[in-house]
């Protein structure tokens, strides 16, 4: 699996050394306490980070992704800021110039949009201006994505609004165990990079089956998240199942909808799970669709103009001769996220299922 | 930058080391809990400008308290509005309604038949009151926090808790969050879950009204977190530049979730303060008391019909509730601040200067909580035979592709055919009960 390839092993930093003697129980942990360890653990090792955003101090944010850290780091590295994303990704910009690492929190992704400019116009271009005197080497968490009856402002998945600017990395995990190497890697890069947490995902993987149970992340191997530092390199995917049929391309909530619908049909896949959309992995895209000969893409967002375009366009022209069906797309629809009719918007089993029937009819 | 020290060369440098200040609010969970530091004034001190004084005469207001009810139940000083006694009836009526409404919605989503809702309580004066002292064709831009403007202004609650609900009867068709109401016929804007964005809106629509020489008036209202966003900085600007009949209401409530007033500012100034700095009319009002809410609202709605300019009002009051029905706010502060708030309850304060007016009692008080109670019961189940959310009875599937556009162009007719051909796929004969269409 290319899982264990992509990623550097789980290290220690030299003032907590394993104690060899009594090897640790095994520690899993949701995808909140995942990132919230890899904040800790950055926050120890590199005094230059800090954290801040709306309600992510004493209180710990609203989904206590920051708990316990200001308890921990003090007030003057963990802290809550005025209700102003503007404010909050500009002062990031002036830290960074500082040489501080901060790492910004938006309260949902939705809530993003007023600090676009101080992201695009400046976060992004630092360091193309500048010829490389100033960077901005801020990592903005943000919990994206919906499923949780969160209406058309809690539920947005605008990751297509930042891959399309030059001078943004987009990060996306989809299990615990990556979104704490991936958090930490993206704290340590020194370009902005944007990390949209799948809150759907937060607690339990979801099968898109929104009326069966959810089981927490402690049932999967995925939540297996060891202490201390390791990284996950930005811009190498995930092999999360290896099969021969299909290549199925996706990221954070959809990857685990699309192995449970894959799982139900018996159907064979190699499931990408993306991680990073930009950079992005377009080796491991190309040896998966010139291994099987066929593509779906899945997300959330909406259709148009969505990253399901700019995957469509670089597999047809990386690898048009070895397709055998058109490539397919499956996302959400071209609409604001309705609030009752959430699971007529959501790509659920129905949507992937058809899909997948289509691209393996011959 | 040249002539400037490095920083990292800095140790051993005389000049003392620069430190940062983060905010933190008094009291946190189980302190004690004592507001001898909120400086709140006496009722009826205050005198009452002329309507069309000019803005850099009224500093003092922007820093002390407008306030008529005194402990003593009465009426005090030239801010009384002096209305009658069948009018304070009627406001106190739609506060104890709000307050009815917010009990049984909030139960009913604990309940599982939303998903979400916030409460108003302890607040209602910044909306009833001051909705009344504003004619019902002024056109308002709320937050999501003014539910008591809906039902002063007669808006049905079958209609709201449809909404909450986002059943088939709901007639923002189950698209948006639960309490994000929009009625153009009450003059209510529709409202938006992206904070005072409504702001710079409500002055653009007074800008328009100035422009067609209309006789309307626009008003806002916005939490004190939320004067953060820029927004709110185009909403005073835009405001003092073409002297816009507009009304910037901020109702401060102490909290923004679980962030005190401090991080919107209140450390070191007060939010009608910024009024100063944009040569707007700005006034600090007892939110608590109904009478200054009404006499403010009235006195700036005045103001703004007679072309005399726009007014920022801090209403001064506090959240009693949590945040929404996500919130446990007993996990950032202590839950003593509510008994002991300097400014009472605003309902409790209108019903004992009532009955200090011999205009009514605690029998007739009981009387009208009972039956506000009993009638939103009664709605809440005339609502519910039109579904509550997630049981189906929602509004038809191909309604989740209209209003994208006026028009439905191909993408979206593909995507709508999708949907309901997918819906067939799930339940190939329909649901029971189910709103016809797919
Ligand atoms: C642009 C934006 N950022 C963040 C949020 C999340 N949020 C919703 S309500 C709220 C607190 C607002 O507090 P305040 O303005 O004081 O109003 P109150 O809730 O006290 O009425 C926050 C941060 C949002 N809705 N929109
Ligand atoms: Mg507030």
């Amino acid at each position: 699996m290319s899982e264990t390839e992509t990623m550097s092993a789980p290290d220690q930093t030299p003032d907590q050394a394993p104690n060899q003697a009594e090897a640790k129980p095994e520690r899993r942990l949701n995808m909140i306490e995942a990132i919230n360890d890899a904040l800790d653990i950055s926050m120890q090792r590199d005094e230059n980070v800090v954290v801040m955003g709306e309600d992510v101090g004493y209180f710990g944010g609203v989904f206590r992704c920051t708990a316990g850290l200001q308890e921990k780091h003090g007030k003057n590295r963990v802290f809550d800021t005025p209700i102003s994303e503007c404010g909050i990704i500009a002062a990031a910009v002036g830290m960074g110039a500082y040489g501080l690492r901060p790492v910004p929190e938006i309260q949902f992704a939705d809530y993003i949009y007023p600090g676009l400019d101080q992201l695009i116009s400046e976060a992004a271009r630092l360091r193309y201006r500048s010829a490389a005197e100033y960077i901005a080497p801020m990592t903005v968490r943000s919990p994206f994505g919906g499923g949780i009856f969160g209406g058309q402002t809690h539920s947005q998945s605008p990751e297509a609004i930042f891959a399309h600017v030059s001078g943004l990395k987009t990060v996306i995990p989809a299990t615990p165990y990556d979104a704490k190497g991936l958090l930490i890697s993206a704290i340590e890069d020194n370009d902005p990079v944007i990390f949209f947490e799948p809150k759907r995902i937060y607690n339990g993987p979801f099968s898109g089956y929104y009326d069966k149970p959810v089981q927490p992340w402690k049932k999967f191997d995925q939540s297996v998240v060891p202490e201390g530092h390791y990284t996950i390199p930005l811009g190498k995917a995930r092999l999360a199942t290896e099969g021969e049929q299909v290549t199925i391309l996706a990221y954070g909530t959809m990857v685990h909808v699309v192995e449970a619908v894959c799982k139900e049909k018996g159907i064979e896949a190699d499931v990408l799970d993306l991680r990073t959309i930009v950079p992005l992995d377009i080796e491991a895209i190309e040896a998966s669709v010139k291994k099987t000969g066929r593509c779906l893409i899945v997300h959330e967002a909406t259709r148009t103009a969505g990253f399901g375009a700019e995957l469509s366009a670089l597999v047809t022209e990386r690898c048009f001769y070895h397709l055998e069906a058109p490539v397919e797309r499956v996302t959400g629809f071209d609409t604001p996220y309705p609030h009752s009719l959430e699971w007529a918007y959501f790509p659920g089993p129905i949507r992937i299922g058809e899909a997948l029937d289509k691209i393996l009819k011959d | 930058m040249a002539d400037r020290p490095d920083p990292q060369a800095q140790a051993g440098h005389n000049a003392p080391g620069l430190s940062l200040h983060v905010p933190e609010p008094k009291f946190r969970p189980g302190d004690a809990v004592d507001f001898s530091h909120v400086d709140v004034g006496e009722p009826g001190k205050q005198p009452r400008p002329d309507e069309t004084c000019a803005p850099e005469t009224m500093r003092d207001f922007a820093y002390g308290l407008v306030r008529v009810l005194g402990d003593d139940n009465r009426a005090h000083g030239p801010w009384d509005p002096k209305l009658d006694p069948e009018t304070l009836r009627t406001m106190l009526g739609h506060m104890a309604m709000t307050r009815a409404f917010d009990e049984r919605m909030f139960r009913g989503q604990r309940q599982g038949k939303t998903s979400f809702y916030m409460k108003c309580t302890g607040e209602e004066a910044t909306s009833v009151a001051a909705s009344m002292a504003l004619a019902s064709d002024d056109m308002v831009f709320p937050s999501y926090r003014q539910q008591g403007i809906l039902i002063q202004r007669g808006y049905p609650l079958i209609e709201m808790i449809n909404q909450i609900y986002s059943n088939r009867g709901d007639k923002l068709k189950g698209r948006q969050l639960p309490i994000m109401y929009s009625s153009k016929e009450h003059s209510f804007f529709t409202i938006s879950g992206n904070l005072a964005t409504q702001t710079p809106q409500a002055v653009g629509w007074a800008m328009a009204s100035a422009i067609k020489g209309d006789t309307r008036i626009a008003a806002t209202w916005v939490g004190e977190g939320s004067t953060a966003e820029g927004d709110f900085h185009s909403a005073c600007l835009f405001a003092t530049v073409y002297n816009a009949p507009v009304i910037l209401n901020v109702i401060n409530n102490q909290w923004a979730i679980s962030s005190f007033s401090g991080f919107a500012g209140a450390e070191r100034t007060t939010f009608a303060a910024r009024a100063l700095g944009y040569g707007l009319a700005g006034l600090r009002v007892d939110g608590n008391d109904p009478l200054a809410c009404y006499a403010a609202e009235q006195w700036a709605a005045n103001r703004a019909r007679a072309n005399a300019g726009p007014t920022l009002i801090e209403f001064f009051t506090y959240r009693a509730e949590g945040h929404s029905t996500s919130d446990d706010p007993s996990g950032y502060r202590s839950a003593q601040e509510r008994e002991e708030w300097p400014l009472g309850d605003p309902v409790m304060r209108l019903k004992n200067h009532l009955i200090e007016l011999g205009e009514w009692d605690e029998e007739r008080q009981e009387k009208m909580d009972l039956e506000a109670a009993e009638h939103v019961k009664k709605v809440t189940k005339e609502a519910e035979a039109n579904g509550i959310l997630g049981h189906g009875l929602h509004h038809p599937f191909r309604t989740m592709f209209e209003d994208v556009f006026e028009e439905l162009p191909w993408h979206l007719k593909e995507q709508a055919e999708q949907a309901i051909h997918e819906r067939e796929t799930k339940f190939p004969g329909g649901l029971p009960n189910e709103g016809k269409g797919a």
